[in-house]
């Protein structure tokens, strides 16, 4: 009746993994009484849950990641921790088995539920109104991608309390990943989760290249989209490209373990390195996935606070194109150790160190682009500035490693742990924070606190240094990743300055929620009236902050690259009026991504724990969900005219209520 | 669905790339085709999983001796013709003459149930000559690449069945149709794949 589950499921032997459920389900009981309390429902439902607005899934995708982020990190001080103790005879306080579950937690959650939300969140925020278009090509399925995402991130966190986390490493490599050797439910909640979150990513992917390539304003040809949108164009080509990957070999590691087959087993012609090459194949893309947004990030950030065009647009898109390219080619590199042989892994040695070029290139331009600029020393360029720094030592310590005899001697050691940090922290985690201070006055009107911003930075900046410059030493006195614990004292006093520098890294997330509560406290002080709070050249800047639900009144023609730049160059005021109004057709809210995420959530966990009549109970209503909304014909609102005239008028700055050319006129087809 | 703001199109001399948001059939077409190069991908790696672990039968069947391949080239033109009765039923669509599109898609659905019935004695033979999926790595991969292929025929007649009945109940509307042409672009695709099963797995049998 409830296949492998039962009372023993739950854990109540240990009291770290108990009190941490106690904890959490206090939390989210007081959460959910203070919204019946307040009222808060209605709002949440039918302005967050239900919304189909890409800004408003955006800001969803963010603090799904903060909220990950305060999990992944939790696990990350933890294993700090145990490892500053368990030297020599001492055995730390977290047994091999706990620690197992723990940095394979740590590591799925960090790149699945945080980067990826943070990268994908920004994306969805900022490609239409960059773009200059009212949504992205398929809104509905959007809500989709994200509550899809949110269920495996549901799933993930339920094995803390139901069952166990897979102790097997964040990629799950066979043969250990078997059934033979994993027998519990760990690497099921493990493979199912990301196989949902997967689908959600694909989904958002095809539906964010397709917004890119089939919707842009009129006159917004190739080479005048922002650098944003060119990133974001190669990440979700990456995603279009490598995650159907995942999914083949997950689902291939699935019929391993439920259905006896034998691809990844030992025994019987199975083949467990052909596991991680093809989990690779989707690996090596995925980095460049979460970087590349990242780098577009960046370049905006760099531009705007420069006051100056991005040095060579020409160079960082072919820069990021070639980038998208050669990331297919490069994948063995995270097993030169496999023994391929010599030529094999030369060829992708070579292939790893041609990749550097085209982000040096990047480098030099965002270095052009600051020289001779104005620089505003403002939150978001301190990130840039910070991570330019950080990238560079840690793109350099992944070229050393290209080099396969290098390789073979620091394979699998800290000092690996510490370039995939140095690029992770330094590029994905700076780029998000960077995104996240840049655009928040856009998504709600008004600045973060400056002061703590700068305090944020400081923490991560220094807080990473203290923590993975010793485990690159580490790694070349011979430490390993994934050990509980090492007989050699010596090691001690760096594990410490790691534990230190963690703490420093607690403290800077612990700012971030400081900076976001002052901040909101302090919204009538830092509001943003103007649309347009850093002076910036792209076109989400053109609009009131926040944007209405349509983004444009009119659709702006462009002209140019930073179109809006030069309309404020030109002396076409922001917020002139356009000479006649229009009713807009918005899509409707729809609840069928949240529905589906509910019954996806009880597919999930009925296959983990094989209960398969309630298996079939969440598939068919995942289908049913998608069958009613497949026969709506209301898809659509109106917003008359009259509203659209009433908001843009509200907003035009004064003096502006004659009718005259906001971008110049709607007709398409201006060439300069 | 909806693109995003008034769609600009057909105006003469403007290139493509600077006419402003496509109209929605575009968007929602090439949404459908970038799904469909996804999905290709999928088969991509169990195409590379198949060719990697075709000859590790564990001392057991091996490929030449259990394909019969004369079954197999009456599976491949049922599911060939079917790409042409749907066809076909997709220019009836066009045409909005409910009564071909009835006639033709009702072909291409008993054309795609023969090919599955066919599949699934094949399947069924071979589990019952000891030759199942857990025999080997060699069938485990081979079940599960025609499998895949096999579950992606059932889906798409599933879906088949839907757009009859979104035409029943729903009528010729623009939405209808657009759904009807990816669902035809879907179709085809299967073809194509089930092209590359044909000649790996089953002409490259050793």
């Amino acid at each position: 009746m409830f296949g492998r589950l039962s009372w023993s499921s739950i854990p109540f032997d240990q009291p770290i993994v108990m009190g941490t459920s106690a904890t959490v389900g206090l939390v989210l009981l007081a959460l959910f009484l203070l919204i019946i309390i307040k009222g808060w429902w209605g709002y949440l439902w039918h302005e967050w849950i239900t919304s189909v607005d890409h800004k408003r899934i955006g800001a969803m995708y963010m603090i799904l990641g903060l909220v990950m982020l305060v999990r992944g990190f939790s696990d990350a001080i933890m294993m700090r921790t145990q490892l500053a103790l368990a030297a020599g005879h001492a055995q730390g306080y977290l047994p091999p088995e706990h620690y197992d579950q723990i940095f394979s937690a740590h590591g799925t959650i960090m790149i699945f539920f945080v980067a990826m939300p943070f990268v994908i969140g920004l994306m969805n925020f900022a490609l239409p109104l960059q773009l200059g278009v009212r949504d992205v090509a398929f809104p509905v399925l959007n809500s989709v991608s994200f509550w899809l995402t949110a269920s495996g991130v549901l799933l993930v966190n339920l094995s803390l309390f139901v069952g166990e986390f897979a102790r097997t490493g964040w990629l799950a490599y066979p043969p250990l990943s078997e059934l033979a050797y994993s027998p519990g439910v760990g690497v099921d909640y493990y493979l199912w989760s990301l196989q949902l979150s997967g689908l959600g990513t694909l989904l958002s992917g095809i539906n964010l290249a397709t917004t890119i390539l089939k919707l842009r304003a009129p006159g917004m040809g190739y080479s005048r989209m922002p650098i944003f949108c060119w990133t974001a164009l190669a990440s979700n080509m990456l995603i279009v490209a490598a995650f159907p990957v995942l999914t083949a070999t997950f689902a291939m590691l699935l019929l391993d373990r439920y259905c006896g087959f034998h691809f990844f087993t030992n025994d019987l012609g199975g083949n467990p390195m052909m596991y991680v090459s093809l989990i690779w194949i989707w690996g090596h893309p995925e980095v460049y996935i979460l970087i590349l947004p990242a780098f577009g990030v960046f370049s905006e950030v760099v531009a705007t606070f420069s006051g100056k065009p991005l040095f060579g647009y020409r160079s960082m898109v072919l820069a990021t194109m070639v980038i998208c390219g050669l990331s297919f080619v490069v994948w063995l590199h995270h097993f030169f150790t496999m023994g391929a042989g010599a030529d094999v892994n030369a060829f992708f040695g070579i292939m790893t160190m041609i990749i550097a070029v085209p982000t040096g290139v990047k480098v030099f331009n965002w270095m052009f682009t600051l020289y001779g600029g104005r620089v505003r020393f403002t939150v978001p360029i301190y990130w840039t500035l910070g991570f330019i720094v950080t990238f560079v030592i840690g793109g350099m310590t992944g070229v050393l490693m290209a080099i396969p005899p290098a390789d073979f001697v620091l394979h699998n050691s800290l000092f690996l742990i510490a370039h995939f940090h140095n690029v992770a922290i330094g590029g994905v985690v700076f780029g998000a924070m960077a995104g996240y201070t840049y655009w928040f006055p856009k998504a709600f009107g008004f600045k973060l606190n400056e002061r703590l911003g700068k305090a944020v930075f400081w923490c991560w900046f220094i807080g990473f240094y203290l923590a993975f410059m010793p485990l690159y030493a580490l790694g070349l006195m011979g430490a390993t990743r994934r050990m509980q614990h090492y007989p050699d004292t010596h090691w001690q006093p760096l594990m410490v300055v790691a534990l230190a520098g963690a703490v420093v890294i607690l403290l800077g997330i612990a700012l971030t929620a400081v900076q976001l509560a002052v901040s909101i406290r302090q919204r009538h002080v830092n509001r943003d009236h103007s649309g347009d709070p850093w002076n910036a050249r792209t076109l989400e800047w053109s609009i009131p902050s926040p944007p209405p639900a349509w983004n444009f009144t009119q659709l702006p023609n462009v002209q140019r690259t930073d179109a809006y730049w030069h309309a404020k160059e030109e002396g076409m005021s922001r917020g002139a009026l356009p000479s006649s109004f229009v009713d807009l057709h918005l899509p409707r809210n729809t609840p069928v991504g949240v529905f589906i995420a509910f019954f996806a959530v009880i597919l999930g966990f009925a296959l983990i724990w094989r209960i398969y009549w309630l298996a079939a109970v969440g598939l068919a209503g995942a289908v049913a969900v998608a069958l009613v909304q497949y026969w709506r014909t209301d898809r659509e609102i109106r917003v008359p005219a009259e509203e659209v005239a009433a908001f843009a008028r509200a907003h035009a700055p004064p003096g502006h209520d004659a009718p005259s050319a906001e971008l110049g006129p709607v007709v398409p087809g201006g060439r300069s | 669905m909806s693109a995003a703001g008034q769609a600009l199109t057909g105006i003469p001399g403007v290139p493509l790339a600077l006419r402003g948001p496509a109209p929605v059939r575009v968007v929602a077409g090439f949404g459908f085709w970038l799904f469909l190069l996804s999905d290709i991908i999928i088969f991509a790696a169990l195409f590379a999983t198949y060719s990697v672990l075709s000859g590790s039968t564990a001392g057991g069947p091996s490929a030449a001796e259990l394909f019969d391949k004369r079954h197999v080239f009456l599976e491949t033109m049922c599911l060939l013709a079917s790409s042409a009765t749907c066809g076909f039923g997709l220019l009836a669509i066009q045409r909005t003459d409910a009564r071909a599109m009835y006639f033709w898609m009702g072909i291409t659905f008993l054309l795609g149930i023969s090919f599955l019935t066919m599949e699934g004695r094949e399947f069924a033979s071979m589990i019952a000559a000891g030759a199942g999926p857990s025999h080997s790595a060699f069938l485990s991969a081979f079940f599960t690449l025609v499998g895949t292929h096999g579950l992606h025929v059932s889906l798409g007649l599933v879906w088949l069945v839907v757009m009859l009945l979104q035409v029943a109940t729903l009528g010729f509307q623009p939405m209808v149709g657009r759904r009807f042409f990816c669902f035809a672009l879907f179709w085809h695709a299967l073809d194509i794949v089930w092209i590359g099963v044909f000649t790996i797995v089953y002409l490259g049998a050793k």
